[in-house]
């Protein structure tokens, strides 16, 4: 691992004023946020607010266009150095996204390799482990998500549920101190949600640090440490979550769980 | 809408218009087969050469040339597609010129240059290991490798960038989350995935080079084409050889055209329209009943 291990009330992810556009379009018009080790910090808001892309800029899928954005205490996507700021190499920025699991809403498993292969691909190419052993860990991975039985199946044969299960197991088996969920039960019929949010609370039980854009308040209220609620490129309001989703402080909060609850 | 029960008589559609058709295109080949039989050629001539040994010699080296010119095209193409679609300024730029020349001027110049390389290099070094005179080097053989090659590669180019292409950018991010470098997500994920996309344009691509490849008789690479040419400006039975080439060449594209739809219908299982062949097709169009 390229990352020093933090310490213990480094936030895992800092944001001061971060910024974002698409050309003319300011996506995100300056974000302070944090996440602390071990916190589960759910994003919510109405599509459009920016919520995807800040998650986004966290494993610079997206590039920060202002602002700071660290992630255990290291700027995304930039190397400090006497003072000045050094553009990472491609490389570099593929090292740096290894400790941090990401999982999309469209699930975006490769579909030539079976289940087992998904999972232990990276591992095999990117931290070049032995293959048996990533194997037997991949195997125990799907075990976790509850898919023992389909390591030989590929990404076609699985139901919406079962595919975003192999692909958390597929992002934990770079061993991430930081999981990122992209909406991961949005494209799901709604039978298949709860098996997914089943593994994803049982990852939170078991002192994962994660950041959730999603649309499931139950999920927030039981599982989430932290509630925030965004809005047009900025953070309106957050906090407990109960608190936040019982009474909201502010107008546009309480106008879009009126339409959401 | 009622289904009719077995005692109803339902007429189908009568396609009265596919047998008219017919008929004009079987009086069209009648005519066409007259005027042939007719014509001032020896089709004994023809028969005769079929299998004669230089013949048969020059049809292993068109599939010679053709198979090493296509690996050579797909090799650069792929090298040439990734560097087009390349963030690097200079790398893509490179690549957009060589698709563009190398598209833009005749394959028959291309081989004659090749071949003619001496003009511009006479001498080719190699630091350390010598020099050679470039006419000793540019052997028939390597000029009609590189002409057809070089040139095939400008085509698999854009064949492969379209594949690339074709791969959903959620796998590029699923993989670049994961920690996989731009090159490994290229090979382990995206290239594996465009092949569905690329394998059938390129085997159409490889037809055409079976014949393509006849345009280095100009430079006396010795395959069918200068087989042909050979016998015939000894024995001036030009159409004759001519025949017997073309012969070839339809056997040789046949054969690998079915090789090809094969390949094609593996690739797209579960796709309707690729169920049967040309000549399926036809029979059960011409069919007076009712579509089975």
């Amino acid at each position: 691992m390229t990352l020093t291990e933090p310490a213990a009330n480094t936030p895992v992810v800092s944001a001061q004023g971060v910024r974002k556009h698409f050309g003319q379009n300011e996506v995100l018009k300056g974000i302070d946020l944090e996440v602390l080790p071990g916190e589960v910090l759910c994003l919510i808001g109405p599509s459009g607010s920016g919520k995807s892309t800040f998650l986004r800029c966290i494993n610079h899928l997206e590039r920060v266009d202002g602002g700071l954005l660290r992630v255990e205490g290291q700027l995304v996507g930039y190397r400090e150095k006497n003072g000045k700021l050094y553009e990472l190499r491609e490389k570099e920025v593929a090292e740096r996204r290894r400790g941090i699991g990401m999982v999309f809403q469209r699930f975006n498993l490769f579909p030539h390799m079976t289940a087992e292969q998904n999972v232990l691909e990276a591992p095999v190419q990117v931290l070049g482990e032995p293959t048996h052993e990533a194997r037997e860990r991949a195997r125990a991975l799907l075990d976790r998500v509850g898919l023992g039985d389909k390591y030989k199946a590929y990404p076609r044969e699985l139901s919406g549920g079962q595919q975003q299960r192999v692909a958390i197991a597929r992002a934990l088996a770079m061993r991430p101190r930081l999981m990122l969920f992209d909406e991961p039960t949005s494209a799901l019929d709604p039978e298949l949600v709860g098996e997914v949010l089943d593994v994803m609370k049982q990852l939170a039980e078991e002192g994962m640090t994660m950041l959730v854009v999603t649309h499931e308040m139950g999920f927030a209220r039981e599982v989430g440490d932290t509630l925030v609620f965004m809005d047009d490129g900025v953070v309106v309001e957050s906090g407990d979550p109960a608190e936040v989703l019982a009474k909201p402080r502010h107008e546009r909060t309480q106008a879009f769980l009126s339409k959401v609850l | 809408m009622s289904v009719p029960s077995s005692d109803v008589v339902a007429v189908p559609v009568r396609h009265y218009g596919r047998w008219v058709g017919a008929a004009a295109v079987l009086v069209v080949l009648a005519l066409l087969g007259v005027a042939f039989a007719n014509a001032d050629i020896d089709y004994g001539v023809t028969a005769q050469f079929f299998t004669a040994p230089t013949i048969l010699h020059g049809m292993v080296n068109t599939l010679i040339i053709s198979v090493l010119a296509q690996g050579l095209g797909i090799g650069l193409g792929v090298l040439a597609a990734v560097m087009r679609i390349s963030r690097n300024p200079v790398t893509s730029s490179v690549a957009a010129v060589y698709i563009w020349f190398f598209r833009g001027t005749p394959v028959l110049v291309q081989l004659l240059v090749w071949y003619n390389l001496a003009y511009v290099f006479p001498t080719i070094t190699l630091p350390g290991l010598g020099t050679w005179q470039t006419n000793d080097v540019m052997t028939p053989f390597l000029a009609a490798l590189l002409g057809l090659g070089i040139n095939e590669g400008a085509y698999m180019a854009e064949i492969v960038r379209a594949g690339i292409s074709s791969v959903d950018e959620g796998q590029t991010e699923a993989a670049h989350a994961l920690g996989m470098s731009p090159g490994k997500t290229m090979r382990r994920i995206v290239l594996p995935q465009a092949m569905r996309v690329i394998i059938p344009p390129t085997g159409n691509e490889f037809i055409n080079m079976l014949k393509t490849s006849s345009l280095a008789y100009a430079i006396q690479y010795n395959e069918l084409l200068q087989s042909a040419v050979k016998i015939y400006s000894n024995n001036l039975a030009i159409i004759e050889l001519l025949f017997t080439v073309s012969l070839w060449y339809l056997i040789l594209t046949s054969v690998f055209s079915i090789v090809q739809y094969r390949i094609e219908r593996r690739f797209s299982r579960g796709t309707r329209g690729m169920q049967e062949g040309q000549l399926g097709r036809l029979l059960k169009n011409l069919r007076m009943g009712r579509n089975p």
